[in-house]
């Protein structure tokens, strides 16, 4: 069971470019970290798929457990766990940010 | 609920090395946090590897009476520059 959850979000991890798992969506984001790498991405003006784990309690958990990483939102670029906000909005003011999200494969 | 005393302590212990700590309660309701945390034990470690050090120390305070922990963490390196 809980190996089909690990599947699932590395199933949405690989089939994205940019995730980010959060509480609420990109267009109603329900906490206030959340809402910062909403914001954050969007003056990046990066496309990013958006996870709500408030609607699936599985994932909400599974997510913690996948990264290491107790706390949500998560940012995922090109299946590489990037960070949670306060990575996030550090990178974004010292830069750092646009780099990674626009590094194309390879 | 936790008490400011028993993060800076838990991460004294988890992480090591701790030569500058701030725990401050945002909300004064003893869940939503943040911590400010210089340590030597960071030195040549990646951000996230940092947060998952205080994240280790923490353990189970994470998956409930911590709603929130906004963390700034700094080798003290990359602290004397943050202060320069």
């Amino acid at each position: 069971m809980e190996d089909t959850v690990q599947e699932r979000i590395q199933g949405i991890i690989d089939s994205n470019d940019v995730v980010l798992f959060m509480k609420g969506t990109k267009h109603f984001p329900q906490c206030g970290f959340s809402a910062t790498v909403v914001e954050v991405l969007r003056r990046s003006g990066s496309e990013f798929q958006d996870v709500n784990v408030l609607e699936d309690p599985a994932i909400r958990q599974g997510i913690k457990e996948f990264a290491n990483w107790p706390t949500i939102p998560q940012l995922y670029v090109r299946g590489k766990f990037v960070g949670g906000c306060d990575i996030i909005r550090e990178m974004y003011e010292k830069g750092e940010l646009d780099a990674v999200l626009s590094a194309k494969e390879g | 609920m936790v008490e400011a005393e028993d993060l800076e302590e838990r991460i004294r212990q988890g992480v090591g090395d701790v030569s500058h700590i701030v725990v401050n309660d945002l909300t004064g309701t003893k869940d939503h946090w943040e911590a400010l945390i210089v340590s030597e034990a960071f030195s040549g470690k990646s951000p996230i590897e940092q947060h998952q050090m205080v994240y280790a120390a923490l353990g189970e305070l994470m998956a409930g009476p911590v709603h929130a922990l906004a963390l700034k963490t700094y080798s003290p390196e990359s602290w004397a520059k943050q202060e320069g």
